[in-house]
């Protein structure tokens, strides 16, 4: 692996317009997704998912963003994210992936090769982040391809260089690690004291490519506390399977011993 | 016709003009933020600080109604060629080890094809075996349904071959090679399936993936035995089988139904709730107590035989649903990854 690439992407710089789920969409010519109103805010993509690369969430929250003074009974702040594939360290999509099809890029990010994947679905259960999916009809697996193409030709992603706002900063994965921190620390000297970074670290995912900085707790932005990598479920499964299988077989002999 | 004649025209335009006049009152009269939720969506609501309203974290198993029919016949299959092999190692009547053989063969046949069929892009199944990834429990399941295939084959035809009368020095140790391979096979693939949803990110799945191996492989036996007893073979062993599939889903059944949390609801309501219920009944207490009760009528066993059969099928179904509702229940996974 020669870089790490990473995303940075900042719930309190976010303005909401959504320029990176356009540049993603035009771009990758990911197709159209559903045109529904969903009533959640002004969140109608609701999901990240086969045709949804980047989706950006709009959060009402009964509460101040940081220090700001309201003058309201009732204290409101709307948050806006936009989520995208973690491309985790330790992947759950690409260890399941029985075909081969899902590959570490050079870059450090996780890619579905569309010319192998055969759409056997066991990456749609295995990721602990809801990213990849099943697109129909097509019948393979699609996901965020972290502009790999674009990468390669020394470019940046579609939905950072789209971002108008640097909510969205891609850069090595140390230095943004770093750079989140940073953040951290100036918005909680700012008041925001609610201010975190999600990056799975202490779980078995290992830390992801894509950061977020957020404002209250990640379950809010449906990101998962502990996400955790399938694999490490794979240990005590195939130890009942085995114990079971000697019972049976066991079970079995008696049977036609007596 | 006026639009508001029209059934298929949906009437809240006129509600909300409705809500909106008493939103406007109550500011009016109150003088400050009104509380309630003005042109509310069906299932809009203001979010707390504790999820996204309520959406989905995970994506559901997009498998179709192929892959828990998988389950089942594979089941059927691994386990039929363990009683092939066992039951020709004690001398049992070659005609049950020849239909078992046969049983394990129709199975590897029809897997394949289950599974290809729910494949996105069936024409690319051969990718399966591009790559060997022992963290991958699809690829492990691809590479043993294929040796199995293969052991399987070859314990059908040896056997064939023997009973025809072919004379031939390699054929006995041929025809051990293939039932053993396949009983070993076998075993594998009746059980892999409970490692195959249990090492997922599905909370409902890996919360039970100690249970679920021991749940299918055992739902295989009952199977398997079943169906021999339906061919007529109301063997000693067989009943003895019947009795423990039966035995060991009843227990398998009351674990279940004692786990609790948020993580096991769907093992207890909904549409995966009830199958699971209704076929734990089948297959593990109702075929017991046939069994018990009508031990020497070849009906009473072809009846308990019918409900573990009915049981087993359903409850793999129960199984892909409840993944489904699992990955629909963000408050699961979020209570899940609590620590503990």
């Amino acid at each position: 692996m020669t870089r790490k690439a990473a995303f940075l992407t900042d719930a309190t710089i976010c303005i909401g317009c959504k320029a990176c789920e356009v540049a993603c969409k035009e771009w990758n010519e990911v197709p159209e997704d559903g045109l529904v109103w969903s009533g959640f805010s002004y969140d109608n993509t609701q999901a990240l998912g086969a045709s949804t690369w980047r989706h950006v969430m709009f959060l009402e929250q009964p509460a101040t963003a940081g220090p700001q003074q309201v003058d309201m009974e009732d204290p409101f702040r709307w948050i806006f994210l936009s989520d995208v594939c973690k491309h985790c360290a330790n992947s759950g999509c690409l260890e399941a992936c029985p075909t081969g099809a899902i590959v570490r890029t050079n870059v450090g990010s996780v890619l579905v090769q569309s010319d192998v994947c055969n759409g056997c679905g066991y990456c749609v259960v295995s990721c602990p982040f809801g990213v990849v999916d099943k697109r129909h009809p097509d019948g393979r697996a699609f996901k965020c391809t972290f502009c790999y193409d674009r990468q390669s030709a020394g470019m940046i992603p579609a939905c950072a260089k789209a971002c108008p706002t640097q909510s969205i900063r891609f850069g090595e994965l140390d230095e943004l690690r770093k750079e989140a921190d940073v953040r951290v620390a100036e918005l909680q000297r700012r008041g925001y004291t609610d201010a975190q970074v999600y990056d799975p670290l202490q779980t078995s995912v290992g830390g992801t490519h894509a950061m977020f900085v957020i404002l209250g707790q990640p379950e809010a932005y449906n990101l998962p506390p502990a996400p955790e990598v399938p694999t490490i479920y794979l240990k005590s499964a195939w130890t009942s399977a085995l114990v079971s299988a000697l019972v049976l077989a066991a079970i079995v002999c008696a049977a036609f011993l007596f | 016709m006026a639009a508001g004649e029209n059934p298929a025209v949906p009437s809240y335009p006129k509600a909300s003009e409705e809500r909106l006049d008493a939103i406007r009152n109550e500011a009016s009269v109150s003088g400050k933020v009104v509380t309630g939720a003005g042109q509310a969506h069906a299932n809009a609501r203001i979010p707390g600080a504790e999820d996204y309203y309520n959406l989905p974290v995970l994506k559901p198993p997009t498998w179709t109604w192929e892959v828990p029919l998988y389950f089942f016949v594979g089941g059927i299959a691994g386990v039929s060629s363990v009683i092939a092999f066992v039951g020709h190692l004690f001398h049992t009547d070659p005609r049950m080890v020849r239909v078992a053989l046969w049983i394990a063969f129709v199975g590897t046949g029809l897997c394949p094809a289950l599974l290809i069929s729910d494949l996105g892009r069936p024409l690319r199944f051969l990718n399966m075996l591009r790559v060997f990834k022992w963290r991958s429990a699809m690829s492990m399941g691809s590479w043993i349904l294929a040796a199995f295939g293969g052991c399987a084959f070859l314990a059908l035809a040896t056997n064939e071959l023997t009973l025809y009368g072919i004379q031939n020095p390699f054929l006995p140790p041929l025809r051990w090679v293939g039932e053993f391979s396949g009983a070993v096979t076998g075993l594998l693939l009746a059980s892999y399936t409970g490692v195959l949803i249990g090492a997922t990110a599905i909370p409902v799945w890996h919360e039970n993936r100690r249970l679920l191996p021991a749940h299918f492989l055992t739902s295989g036996l009952g199977g398997s035995s079943a169906i021999l007893e339906f061919f007529g073979f109301l063997l000693p062993a067989t009943q003895i089988l019947g009795f423990a599939a039966a035995g060991i889903e009843t227990v398998i059944g009351v674990i279940l139904e004692l786990r609790h949390g948020r993580v096991n609801a769907p093992l207890h309501h909904g549409k995966s709730g009830s199958t699971m219920r209704i076929a734990g009944t089948l297959e593990g207490p109702i075929a017991l107590l046939l069994r018990i009760l009508w031990h020497g009528s070849a009906n009473g066993r072809y009846a308990a035989a019918a409900s573990f059969l009915l049981g087993a099928l359903c409850s793999r179904y129960a199984w892909i649903w409840a993944g489904r509702a699992s990955a629909h229940d963000p408050q699961a996974l979020f209570e899940s990854q609590q620590p503990r």
